[in-house]
This record gives C-alpha cells, sequence and structure tokens, in this order.
C-alpha cells in the first residue's frame, strides 16, 4: 500500500477513486513520509510502538505464567500469602513515571518544531469551507483542492474557515491543524521529495466531510516558478488586495484622518485601552471584521464592519494588500494609496497635528 | 471446579423479585434492587440499538465507495452511535445496575439514602432516553456525538436540540445518582465498615459519583449555552454572531474528559472484585488501588486540552495538558500491576467472569498503552480524528468497560436473578468477544496512523482490507454480545437455583440470600475484618 499516487489514477475522474491515501492492495504498516518531520514523528511513533509491545508482551507473558501455575487445583486450594511492600509499590509507579516523562519531553520537542515555521517560508494562503479547500498562492495564483508547493523549501500556510471547523490533513508529512471560522491558524511543512500527496478534512464538517479532500503537489522549485507564471492570472494577492481596498473605499479615512496603513504590517500598535498589539494577520482580519474590538490609540471607533462586504479570501488579499504598504520618508506620498492625493494626505496629517 | 463448603442451600423466599408481582409493584418501587433491574432492562436495549447503527457503520465500511448508506444517513449512523452508546449505555451502565443493586448491600444497609430520588433518576433517565430516541424517530441528528460549534449551532439541519434535551434531562439523573451514592457511602456503612474495610468496587464507584456530580453540571451548561445559540442566535460560539467556538470544545471536553472515567473507574472497581474473588486473595496493596482510582477522579479534571492539541490553542497550554496526560497513566498502571500481582500466590479459577478480569487487563492495558501514543503531542498532531483514536478509545469503552459490565454481570448475576447462569455459553461468549473485539479494533490502529480519518464513509481503496477484517471482527462481537442476552434471560426463569454464596466471595452482599430479601439483611450486619479476608496459608513461595 503505498501513498504514492500510481499513473493510472491520474486518469480517473475525480471524486470517484482519487479520493484518499492508499491506492494499491499490500498491506504497510507506514505511510509514506515526504518530510523531515514525516521521518522525525515515525521514530517516536516506532519507538512508542515497540515499547508498548515490550511491556503487552511482558503483561501478557506474567500473566500466563501466574494462571498456569497458580490455578486452583489439589494442593493449592488456599492462596498463599503474599507480602505487600510500599517498595514495591513506588518502583512500579516510579520507573514508568520516568519513562513518561522522557517519552513527554520527545513528543513536545516535535510538536513545538512543528509549531514555529522558519522565516523564509513561502507563505501561502487557505479558506476552508464545506466542502472544499479554497488557496491562493502571494503571486496570484488561486486553486481549488490542489495546493503545488515548492518541494525542499518551507511552506507556511495560513488557514481560516468560511463556515464550520475544518482540520487541513496531510498525512504524508505527518501534520494537521484545524481551520476554524473567525481565526487564523498555521501550518508549515517543507516535502522532502517531489510527488503527489493526499490532502484531507479530519474534522467533521457536515455531509460531504468524507469527499473534501485534494492533493498537494510537491514540485522541484524551478519547475513551480514555472507553475506560478504559468498559472499565473496577471494579479499578485496583493494587487487583488488594492482592488478590494478600492471597491471598499477604505481609502476614505485610511488616507486622510484613519490611522495611516504604511508600514503597518509587524509593528506594534498601541491601543485605546493602553495595551500594545503586534499588527499581524489576526489583528489586520480583527480590524476589518470587528473594528470596534481595538482602537487604535488617539483614534474614534467610528469604523463599521466590514464583516459582510468582504469574503474570508478577500480578507486575506486585503492584508496582503497592506503588508505591500512600505513605511515611507516623512512627508511623501505612497503612490499606490489609492484615493488619496498629496494635498489631501498632508492635509489630514495637518489637521491631527493641529488637534 | 465446585467445593461443597461453599454452597449453602439458598434461602426460601420472599425475595426482592417475589414482593409484589403487579406494574405499580415495579414502577413504583423505592427498592434499589428493582431500581437496577428497571435500569438493567432500559440500558440493554439502548445497547443493542447503539449496537445496530454500529453494525451497519461497518457494513458500509466493507467497501470504500458509500453504498449501503450515503453521506447523510451515516453522518446520522455514527452520531446516533455514539450519543446512545456514551449516554444512554456506558455511562450510566455498571453505576446504575451494578452499583444500584451494590451500593446499600455492600454497606450493609437496606437501601440507598434517598430511595425516591433513585426512582426519579431512572425516569428522568426514561425521558432524556425516550427523547433522545424520538429525535432518532423523526430523523435524527448528524452533529457527531461531540456536537462541535459552529456547525451544530448554525449549519446542521437536523434535530440536535430534540436530541440535546433528552441528553439534558439524562444528565440530572447522573446528579442524582451520584449524590445517591457518595451520601450512602459516608453515612450509611455498616457498624465496623471503615473506609479501608470498603470493597474496591465502592471506592471506584465512590470516586465516579464524585465525577457524576461535579462534571455533569457542566455538560448540562454546555448543552443550555448551546440551545440557546442554536434557537434565538445568541452569540456564544459562531465566530458570526461574536462566539468563540473554541469555547465550546473546553466545555465540552471539560466535562467530557472526566465523562472518560466516568465509563472506565466502575470498570476498574468491577475488576479488583473479580481478580479477588477467583484467586482466593486479598487484593494486593488495597491501599493503593482504593487512592488510585480517587487518584484517577482527581486528574480527570485536568486533562481536558489534551483533545484540542491541533484545535488552536496555545502551545505551552498544550504542553501542560500532554504532561498532566502523561501523569494520569500513573494510576491506571498502578493498578494493572496490583491486579497482576494479586493473582501472584493465588488459588485461581477460570470460571465467565474471571475470563472477562483476565480479557480485561489485557485490553486495558493496550487501550491505556496507545493513550500515552496520544498524550505524545508529536504523535497526536498526526493521530488526532483519525481511526487510531476511535480504535484506542474503544479498547478502553469496549475492551474495558463493556468486558468489566459483562464480568460483573455474570459475578453478580446469581445473586440478582437467584439462579446460575449457563457455564459453557459463558465462556464460549466471553472468548468470542475477545476475538470479535480485537480483530475489529486492532486494524484500526494501522489504519489510524496510515491516515484514514474518523467519520468518513468513503475511503481509499487501499484501506479496504483492514476495514473488511474490522467488520469481521464486529460480526463476531456481534454473536458474543447475543448470546448472554439469550442465555441470561433463560437463566433468570430456568437456570438452576443459586446458593448465597457461590463463589466462596467475601463482601456483605454474599452474606444474605440469592435473591436477597427486600431488605437486604434480616440484621444489620457488623463488619469485624477488612474485605477480601481470605483463609491463607503461610508458606514460602519459590
Amino acid at each position: 500500500m503505498s501513498l504514492e499516487a500510481t499513473d493510472d489514477e491520474e486518469s480517473r475522474p475525480e471524486g470517484e477513486h482519487g479520493r484518499g491515501n492508499c491506492m494499491t492492495s499490500g498491506l504497510d504498516l507506514f505511510p509514506q513520509a515526504a518530510s523531515a518531520n514525516a521521518q522525525t514523528v515515525d521514530q517516536l511513533y516506532l519507538a512508542f510502538v515497540i515499547a508498548s509491545a515490550v511491556i503487552v508482551a511482558a503483561i501478557f507473558l506474567i500473566i500466563l505464567v501466574f494462571v498456569v501455575r497458580f490455578r486452583r487445583r489439589e494442593g493449592n486450594l488456599v492462596a498463599r500469602r503474599v507480602k505487600e511492600s510500599t517498595l514495591v509499590e513506588l518502583t512500579w509507579s516510579g520507573i514508568p513515571l520516568l519513562i513518561l516523562m522522557g517519552a513527554f519531553v520527545w513528543g513536545a520537542k516535535i510538536y513545538f518544531d512543528e509549531a514555529v515555521p522558519p522565516a523564509n517560508s513561502t507563505e501561502i494562503y487557505v479558506v476552508g469551507k464545506q466542502w472544499m479547500w479554497k488557496l491562493q498562492h502571494p503571486e496570484g495564483n488561486r486553486e481549488i483542492n490542489e495546493l503545488h508547493v515548492p518541494a525542499g523549501r518551507p511552506v507556511k500556510l495560513v488557514m481560516t474557515s468560511e463556515d464550520v471547523i475544518h482540520s487541513f490533513f496531510i498525512p504524508a508529512f505527518r501534520i494537521k491543524q484545524d481551520v476554524l471560522p473567525g481565526r487564523y491558524t498555521q501550518l508549515w511543512f517543507q516535502a522532502s521529495t517531489e510527488g503527489r500527496f493526499p490532502l484531507l478534512c479530519a474534522e467533521y464538517c457536515g455531509t460531504n466531510h468524507s469527499r473534501m479532500h485534494g492533493w498537494v503537489y510537491a514540485m522541484a522549485p524551478a519547475e513551480y516558478q514555472r507553475w506560478l507564471s504559468g498559472e499565473a492570472t496577471g494579479e499578485t494577492m496583493s494587487e487583488a488586495g488594492q482592488k478590494v481596498f478600492h471597491r471598499l473605499a477604505c481609502a476614505t479615512c485610511h488616507a486622510r484622518d484613519g490611522p495611516p496603513l504604511q508600514g503597518l504590517y509587524g509593528r506594534r500598535v498601541p491601543l485605546s485601552d493602553g495595551s500594545v498589539v503586534l499588527a499581524d494577520d489576526a489583528y489586520l482580519r480583527r480590524s476589518i471584521v470587528d473594528p470596534a474590538a481595538q482602537i487604535v490609540r488617539g483614534y474614534e471607533p467610528i469604523m463599521p464592519t466590514f464583516a459582510s462586504n468582504a469574503t474570508e479570501e478577500e480578507i486575506l488579499q486585503l492584508i496582503a494588500y497592506i503588508r505591500s504598504l512600505k513605511n515611507l520618508p516623512a512627508g511623501s506620498l505612497p503612490e499606490n494609496v489609492p484615493g488619496g492625493t498629496k494635498n489631501q494626505n498632508e492635509g489630514a496629517a495637518n489637521e491631527r497635528k493641529q488637534q | 471446579m465446585t467445593n461443597p463448603e461453599w454452597i449453602t442451600e439458598p434461602l426460601a423466599p420472599p425475595s426482592y423479585l417475589n414482593n409484589g408481582y403487579g406494574w405499580r409493584s415495579w414502577f413504583l418501587t423505592t427498592d434499589h434492587k428493582r431500581i437496577a433491574l428497571l435500569y438493567l432492562i432500559s440500558i440493554t436495549g439502548f445497547f443493542f440499538l447503539g449496537g445496530f447503527f454500529a453494525m451497519m457503520i461497518r457494513l458500509e465500511l466493507l467497501t470504500p465507495q458509500p453504498d449501503l448508506l450515503q453521506s447523510d444517513t451515516y453522518n446520522r449512523f455514527f452520531t446516533m452511535h455514539g450519543v446512545i452508546m456514551v449516554w444512554f449505555f456506558l455511562i450510566p451502565s455498571i453505576p446504575t445496575v451494578l452499583g444500584n443493586f451494590l451500593v446499600p448491600m455492600m454497606v450493609g444497609a437496606k437501601d440507598l439514602a434517598f430511595p425516591r430520588l433513585n426512582l426519579l433518576s431512572w425516569y428522568l433517565f426514561m425521558i432524556g432516553g425516550i427523547l433522545a430516541f424520538s429525535s432518532i424517530v423523526i430523523g435524527g441528528v448528524d452533529t457527531g456525538w461531540t456536537f462541535y460549534t459552529p456547525y451544530s449551532t448554525t449549519y446542521s439541519n437536523t434535530h440536535v436540540l430534540w436530541m440535546a434535551l433528552g441528553i439534558f434531562i439524562a444528565g440530572f439523573s447522573s446528579i442524582i445518582t451520584g449524590l445517591n451514592f457518595i451520601i450512602t457511602i459516608h453515612t450509611m456503612r455498616a457498624p465496623g465498615l471503615t473506609w479501608f474495610r470498603l470493597p474496591l468496587f465502592l471506592w471506584s464507584t465512590y470516586s465516579t459519583s464524585l465525577i457524576l456530580v461535579l462534571a455533569t453540571p457542566v455538560l448540562a451548561i454546555t448543552l443550555v449555552l448551546m440551545g440557546l445559540e442554536r434557537a434565538f442566535g445568541i452569540g456564544i460560539f459562531d465566530p458570526a454572531l461574536g462566539g468563540d467556538p473554541l469555547l465550546f470544545q473546553h466545555l465540552f471536553w471539560f466535562y467530557s474528559h472526566p465523562a472518560v472515567y466516568i465509563m472506565i473507574l466502575p470498570g476498574l472497581g468491577v475488576e479488583s472484585e473479580l481478580i479477588s474473588t477467583f484467586s482466593r486473595r486479598n487484593v494486593f496493596g488495597y491501599r493503593y488501588v482504593a487512592m488510585a482510582s480517587v487518584a484517577i477522579a482527581v486528574f480527570s479534571f485536568l486533562v481536558w486540552g489534551h483533545h484540542l492539541f491541533v484545535a488552536g490553542q496555545s502551545v505551552y497550554i498544550a504542553l501542560a495538558f500532554s504532561f498532566l496526560s502523561y501523569l494520569i497513566a500513573i494510576p491506571s498502571a498502578i493498578k494493572i500491576f496490583n491486579w497482576m500481582a494479586t493473582l501472584y500466590g493465588g488459588s485461581i479459577s477460570f470460571e465467565t467472569p474471571m475470563l472477562y478480569a483476565l480479557f480485561f487487563i489485557g485490553l486495558f492495558t493496550i487501550g491505556g498503552l496507545t493513550g500515552l501514543f496520544l498524550a505524545a503531542l508529536g504523535i497526536d498532531v498526526h493521530v488526532t480524528d483519525t481511526y487510531f483514536v476511535v480504535a484506542h478509545f474503544h479498547y478502553i469503552m469496549v475492551g474495558g468497560m463493556v468486558v468489566a459490565y459483562l464480568g460483573g454481570m455474570h459475578y453478580w448475576w446469581p445473586k440478582i436473578s437467584g439462579r446460575m447462569y449457563p457455564e459453557r455459553f459463558g465462556q464460549v461468549s466471553a472468548f468470542l468477544i475477545f476475538i470479535g473485539f480485537n480483530l475489529t479494533f486492532f486494524p484500526q490502529f494501522i489504519l489510524g496512523y496510515l491516515g484514514m480519518p474518523r467519520r468518513y464513509h468513503a475511503y481509499a481503496e487501499g484501506f479496504q482490507t483492514l476495514n473488511v477484517m474490522s467488520t469481521a471482527g464486529a460480526s463476531i462481537l456481534a454473536v458474543g454480545y447475543v448470546l448472554p442476552l439469550f442465555y441470561l434471560a433463560w437463566s433468570f426463569f430456568r437456570g438452576p437455583l443459586a446458593p448465597t454464596n457461590p463463589w466462596g466471595a467475601t463482601g456483605l452482599e454474599w452474606k444474605t440470600a440469592s435473591p436477597p430479601p427486600t431488605e437486604n439483611f434480616e440484621e444489620t450486619p457488623v463488619v469485624t475484618e477488612e474485605t477480601y479476608r481470605f483463609p491463607v496459608r503461610e508458606e514460602m513461595l519459590v
């Protein structure tokens, strides 16, 4: 049983037979491992399997020996006295405890590594909905139930859901992360081999939960670049975001009296309640759908919610756009802020100074 | 083998069974033993209803394509299997049948502290059960027994509120039963029956009752909040309404993880009784085994977050929950080792209850060890929400609790019915269950690691071999479950009369007639020694 897709399977209509992981008959005990993390997890799992097998075998054997040796028969109608001892109790609770603490540290280490994506990761955005995965690359490529990634490079997914909770599960990488409505979760992996790997939904999400599946294509980096340019719509995510920015007339305020957006991403923002928040994806999303929740210090809570005006994908595009707005030298006007003219912007800045 | 010195002539009637025959004498009874029988009949019905859904699930999974059941039907079936089995069989099973029957007898009392509340608890259970059953009849529920939001509150078009109401009402039955047990054990022990003379079944029932009383209200609150959001759109869990879906998972598992221990602790208590009686030895390390039950009850409240390792909670919280989840393995290990030590030097016989007890140790060990896989953060990320988890908790719930329940039913059957069950049938069905169970659930560990998610009715073709094995095992398991239904029912009316103490066991329940009189004891017993005082010979073991 192999996770790798076979050729004849490619030709089958998607959704009929291409549903899962294992295509050939036979019985393997491990799924294909296609990332360094998968191998690390397999090692820990194997250690657990071996340790458990030894423990179970020992317990079964001891029980077997006892029930045979101490079975009721002539000469053994009355049990014998056995001396109890605190030392024995402490031994058989203490030794397992030490072993378990070692196992805990090992498992925690893997989990930590899985939680921290490398800084140079390629970012891809995921929106789950009943019952499909929608993916966007910063370069503008969009996919459904297919995810093309460069092999040998770290890839970070920023994920959210339009409706219920889903879970993004790639067995070949041994990773899984729930995808929730109303917040961003992230997941990262680095495919070690090129190939096609199943992508599944692991959190029950309604009628077609078991059909919410797709494929991850890990490609050689050069090939991935070709794919990016070949499929591109001619519009990057931030360009798409700029259009949304236009449509929602965000500049009406943000280019004038509202909090400026240039260089905002990744900065610390002081809030009206005295706290400071990092301007990351989650903060920007919240500021768009629930602006009153976190008010930038010095501004009035006058922004309406845009929750019903922008889809989750558009919000991600907006964030990509805001992220692209770099800090500018003082006094200069960003040309890519739509709806803003130099005068208006300066005027707004002056008004604020006067206040 | 039978040893004539343990057998005394069964006492002549009257017993609790022939003290009145009319429907009032049953449906308005306050006798804890009759209420135990009411519960026995009710939960047996629910067990086979839940079993029907399980069998349909297994049959659908014979082939990778959806054929027997389509998605919506399948989703309803696994939901109803879970709901029925968890709330209407496993949680009430040992506490309400064996606990109701035995707690007053084991403490040497005439009844529970609040006999009428006890009857009320059965009525609440039945009202909850009928509501749950009617929600199935009118179309069912498709949320999974976990009711995760916002699916359950906003997206599901099924009868979530009916089902939640049924569970809500049945929850009060749990609370009342737990209270009754706690108060009875505290206040109604016979003279001389000190805490450390209590049978271990009572220690585990006591620990279970603590969880029933403290955790069930949280379930009630959670279901009410879910109902408010679903019925009136009050935003609590759905982010579209300003809520937080993870809050639901925290609340749900704050109840449901302790509830997992409600579903195994009573089994651990039964196990201690069986191992002791059929080894004719005191339980090795009695105090450690007793305290392990209490420790499990306490720890059970501190590990709920291990259900949320990939749900989006903080990495550091996950670390703490992983650590605590490892710790709870220690009291379980203490029990297993002490049971094994109890066998050592014993005089062991292999009647049906002992077969179940031995199978229990094996299955509970596998269930416990695979629980450690899930506590290990690095492994859990891959196997959570797959068949690995399904296999793990069935090893605990079915391999553990159902096996212990059946072991206990056979063990106390002579006391309950006043008649012996057919031994050979009992042994055969115990073996069928052991073999069928392993064949059903062991392949699911492998399926899980290979990456087959749970709650899928359509799966990759490569998974079929293991699924066919699992379904084959399930059919053997089904035979193993149906057999006792028939031979126990037969023996209730036709079995040979049971003596007062057929197993030569210790414990107050074996000092009164089989079946016991309505008042349990002709006079209040006085306890003068530790429980499990079997005759011993001083002889060095090599």
